[in-house]
C-alpha cells in the first residue's frame, strides 16, 4: 500500500472512458446512524471516492447548504471521534476510497498523532484540510509521511502561476481545483477562463484533477468533468439525501459515465 | 525593537500563522507586499498621519484621573483619552490606516465585521471619507444590543448586512465577512478591526493601534519625566491593548496588564477570557488561544460588552502571555459596570463598557500602589453606545 490508493482509483476510472465522481456528504448529517446507509448507497451508485465531511462550528469554505447539514449534525452530536470510531465498525464493507474534509481545530483538538492513528485504523484513504494552505502543511505532512493517507492540496482560481506549480509538486492523490472563488455551494454560472485553467492545471500537476465547488447538475458534471479528470459534487448530494431524493443522486453519478453509444 | 516578538513573517512564538482557504492566500500576499511597500514610502506615513491629525483629532489627551487616583487610594492614574477620538473609539486609526492601504492597492470596496458597531462605524467612516463602497456583518444579537450603531452606519452609507449563524456575535460575523471576501477577492479588502486572522493582520493592526502607546509614552515623559509604573488596557481580540502595550515592552519597569472579560465569572463559564479559560487551537486563520469544547468546536463566548465578546484573543497576546511580558486578568460583567460607574462620577467621563474592564482593575491595581506610582489606563472608547445596555442591566438604579 501506498499513497495512491485515491490517485490509482482515479486513474482507473480515467482509463475506463469515465470522469471520476466524487460526492461530498456531511457526515452524521440525519444522525450517525444514516453514515453507513449513505456510504454503501454511493459506493453501489459507482462513485470513485467518497469526501466525507465532519461537522464544525464555524465552517468558513462553505456556503448555506453544508452549513446548515453541518448545524444538524452537530445538534445530533456528530464529531470527528464519532464518525471515525462508527467508519471502523463496517470499514470491511466499505471498497471506495475515503476521504475526510475536516477544519484544522479538531484535529489540533485531538492531538495530531491520536488523529493519524485514528484515521488509519478506520481506513481513511486521504485527507482535505480547507484552512491549511500548502505553506502550513507541514503540521500535518509530517506525521503521515509513513502512512497510506493522502494530503489533498487545494489550488484556486486565484492561485499564481508559481503558487500551482507549488501546490502541484506537493501533491498527493489528486488536485482538488476549486472552480469559483467563493464558498461551496450551488451556482449556475462559471467564469470563461475556467476551461484554461483547468487545463494548464492538468498539464502541470502530477496527480489528477477534480474539479468542485458549485459543480450541481448532470450538465456541469459533464461540461466541468471534460477539462479536467473528474468532478466533486457537494451541496447538491447534501440537499438530495437531506430531502431523501435518491434519484438526483443517482443521475448525478450517471452523469460522469461514458455515454453508451449503442 | 518592532522584531522584538514576531519572531518571523506572522509567528509569536508558536502562534499565528496563515490557516485560511487557499483562494485567500494570494491576497494575503499581495496585501503583505502591498503593506512593506507602503510603510517604507514617507509619503503614506504622512498622509496617515494627516489623517490622523486633521480628521481623527490626534493626539488624545493623556489626562490625570485627580479624583479617580483619591477614589482608589493609591497610584497616580492616568487615562490615555483614545475616547476622544471621532467616533469615539481607538478602533478609526486602523480603519483609517486600512482603507489608505485599500486604496493604494486599487481595491474598490470594503467589507468588515463588527462586534459593538465601534469597528463597523470607523470603517463606514473612513470608507465614506474616502468614497469607498462599504459592507458590515454583524451579528443578529449585537444588531439587536447595538441598534444606535448601525443606523449610525447606514447613515454613512454603509450596507449592514445581519448574519443569523451561530449565536449572531462578533465571531459569526468574522465567519461571514471571510465568506464575502473569499467570493469577492479580486476587487475587495477586508478592514479586520482586531489584532487578530491570518497574517499579515495581526501586524498590521498592532501597527496602526501602535500610535496610542507611542503618544502615552511621550506624554508622560512630558508630565512625568519617567516611564509609567503600570499600563492597564482591556482585552477581546486586542487591538487598543497590543497598540498600547508594544512601544513599552522593552522597558521591563513597565508592567503590562491585559484585563479579559469575565463575563458572569470564569468560574461558570459564561465569560469571554481566552487566556484564562481557553485552549490552543486555530480559528479564523491563526493559531490562538480559544474558547472550545473537548471536541475542538468554538464556544459562544459572553460578556456584557459586545466588543469583548470573541472567543479567542490575538495570537501576539498569546505570545506575550507564554512569555510573561504581560499579565492577562479578568474582570467580570459585574465590575465593569462599577468601573463605568465610578470613572463617571469621579471624572465625568462615561468609558465603553470594554474599557469600563480596564477601569476597574486598574482602580484595584492602583489602591495597592504607592503613591508616587503610576498607572495609565487606555480608556479605548466612550460609553454613548453603551447607556441603553447600562441602563437595562441596573435596572435604571445607579450605585452610590
Amino acid at each position: 500500500m501506498t499513497k495512491k490508493v485515491l490517485e490509482n482509483a482515479i486513474r482507473t476510472c480515467v482509463e475506463r472512458g469515465d470522469q471520476a465522481f466524487v460526492p461530498y456528504m456531511m457526515a452524521g448529517d440525519g444522525g450517525i446512524g444514516t453514515l453507513k446507509e449513505q456510504i454503501l448507497f454511493l459506493q453501489q451508485a459507482g462513485v470513485t471516492a467518497i469526501e466525507l465531511g465532519i461537522p464544525f462550528s464555524d465552517p468558513v469554505a462553505d456556503g448555506p447548504v453544508i452549513q446548515q447539514a453541518g448545524a444538524r449534525a452537530l445538534a445530533q452530536g456528530v464529531t470527528l471521534r464519532k464518525v471515525l470510531k462508527e467508519l471502523r465498525l463496517f470499514r470491511d464493507e466499505v471498497k471506495v476510497p475515503l476521504v475526510l474534509m475536516l477544519y484544522l481545530n479538531p484535529i489540533l483538538r485531538m492531538g495530531i498523532t491520536e488523529f493519524v492513528e485514528e484515521c488509519e485504523a478506520s481506513g481513511i484513504a486521504g485527507l482535505i484540510v480547507p484552512d491549511l494552505p500548502l505553506e502550513e502543511s507541514g503540521l500535518l505532512r509530517d506525521e503521515l509521511g509513513h502512512t497510506d493517507i493522502a494530503l489533498i492540496q487545494l489550488v484556486s482560481l486565484t492561485s499564481s502561476p508559481e503558487r500551482i506549480q507549488k501546490i502541484t509538486a506537493a501533491g498527493e492523490g489528486f488536485i482538488y481545483a476549486v472552480t469559483v472563488n467563493g464558498i461551496t455551494g450551488v451556482r449556475s454560472g462559471f467564469g470563461d477562463q475556467l476551461e484554461t485553467h483547468l487545463e494548464q492545471l492538468k498539464a502541470v500537476s502530477p496527480v489528477p484533477v477534480l474539479a468542485g465547488f458549485g459543480i450541481s447538475t448532470p450538465e456541469q458534471v459533464r461540461s466541468i468533468g471534460a477539462f479536467a479528470d473528474g468532478v466533486i459534487v457537494g451541496s447538491a448530494i447534501v440537499d438530495a439525501f437531506h430531502r431523501n431524493d435518491l434519484a438526483t443522486v443517482e443521475a448525478l453519478v450517471k452523469a460522469s459515465k461514458k455515454e453508451i453509444v449503442s | 525593537m518592532v522584531q522584538n516578538v514576531e519572531q518571523k513573517a506572522g509567528r509569536y512564538g508558536k502562534f499565528g500563522g496563515q490557516f485560511v482557504p487557499e483562494t485567500l492566500m494570494t491576497a494575503l500576499i499581495e496585501l503583505e507586499a502591498a503593506y512593506e511597500e507602503a510603510i517604507a514610502d514617507p509619503a503614506f506615513n504622512e498622509e496617515v498621519e494627516y489623517y490622523l491629525k486633521d480628521f481623527v483629532g490626534r493626539e488624545t489627551a493623556l489626562f490625570f484621573a485627580e479624583r479617580l487616583t483619591k477614589a482608589a487610594g493609591g497610584a497616580k492614574i492616568y487615562l490615555k483619552r483614545e475616547d476622544l477620538n471621532h467616533t469615539g473609539a481607538h478602533k478609526i486609526n486602523n480603519a483609517i490606516g486600512q482603507a489608505l492601504l485599500a486604496m493604494r492597492m486599487g481595491k474598490k470596496r470594503i467589507v468588515a465585521e463588527t462586534g459593538a458597531g465601534q469597528h463597523g462605524v470607523a470603517t463606514a467612516t473612513a470608507c465614506a471619507l474616502f468614497g469607498l463602497e462599504c459592507i458590515v456583518f454583524m451579528g443578529k444579537e449585537d444588531v439587536r444590543r447595538q441598534e444606535l450603531n448601525v443606523f449610525r452606519m447606514e447613515l454613512l452609507g454603509a450596507k449592514v448586512v445581519s448574519v443569523d449563524q451561530g449565536a449572531g456575535t462578533l465571531k459569526d460575523a468574522v465567519n461571514e465577512a471571510l465568506r464575502y471576501w473569499v467570493a469577492n477577492v479580486e476587487d475587495t479588502h477586508y478592514i479586520l478591526g482586531s489584532a487578530l486572522g491570518p497574517h499579515p493582520f495581526p501586524r498590521i493592526v498592532r501597527d496602526f493601534q501602535r500610535v496610542i502607546g507611542v503618544e502615552t509614552r511621550k506624554q508622560i515623559m512630558e508630565k512625568e519625566g519617567r516611564l509609567p509604573d503600570a499600563v492597564v488596557a482591556c482585552i477581546g481580540g486586542g487591538s487598543n491593548s497590543i497598540g498600547m502595550f508594544h512601544p513599552f515592552i522593552e522597558d521591563e519597569g513597565v508592567a503590562l496588564y491585559g484585563v479579559e472579560a469575565a463575563g458572569s465569572g470564569i468560574e461558570t463559564g459564561l465569560h469571554a477570557a481566552a487566556i484564562a479559560g481557553g485552549k490552543e487551537g486555530v480559528l479564523h486563520g491563526a493559531k490562538m488561544y480559544i474558547l472550545q469544547d473537548e471536541d475542538g468546536f468554538i464556544q459562544e463566548a459572553h460578556s456584557i460588552s459586545a466588543g469583548l465578546d470573541y472567543p479567542a484573543v490575538g495570537p501576539e497576546h498569546c505570545h506575550l502571555h507564554d512569555i510573561g511580558r504581560v499579565t492577562y486578568t479578568s474582570v467580570t460583567d459585574a465590575g465593569a459596570l462599577e468601573g463605568l460607574q465610578l470613572l463617571a462620577k469621579t471624572e465625568g467621563i462615561i468609558p465603553a463598557l470594554e474599557s469600563s474592564h480596564a477601569v476597574h482593575y486598574a482602580v484595584e491595581l492602583a489602591g495597592k500602589m504607592q503613591e508616587d506610582e503610576i498607572v495609565v489606563i487606555c480608556l479605548s472608547g466612550r460609553g454613548d453606545k453603551d447607556v441603553q445596555t447600562v441602563r437595562d442591566a441596573l435596572g435604571g438604579v445607579t450605585n452610590d
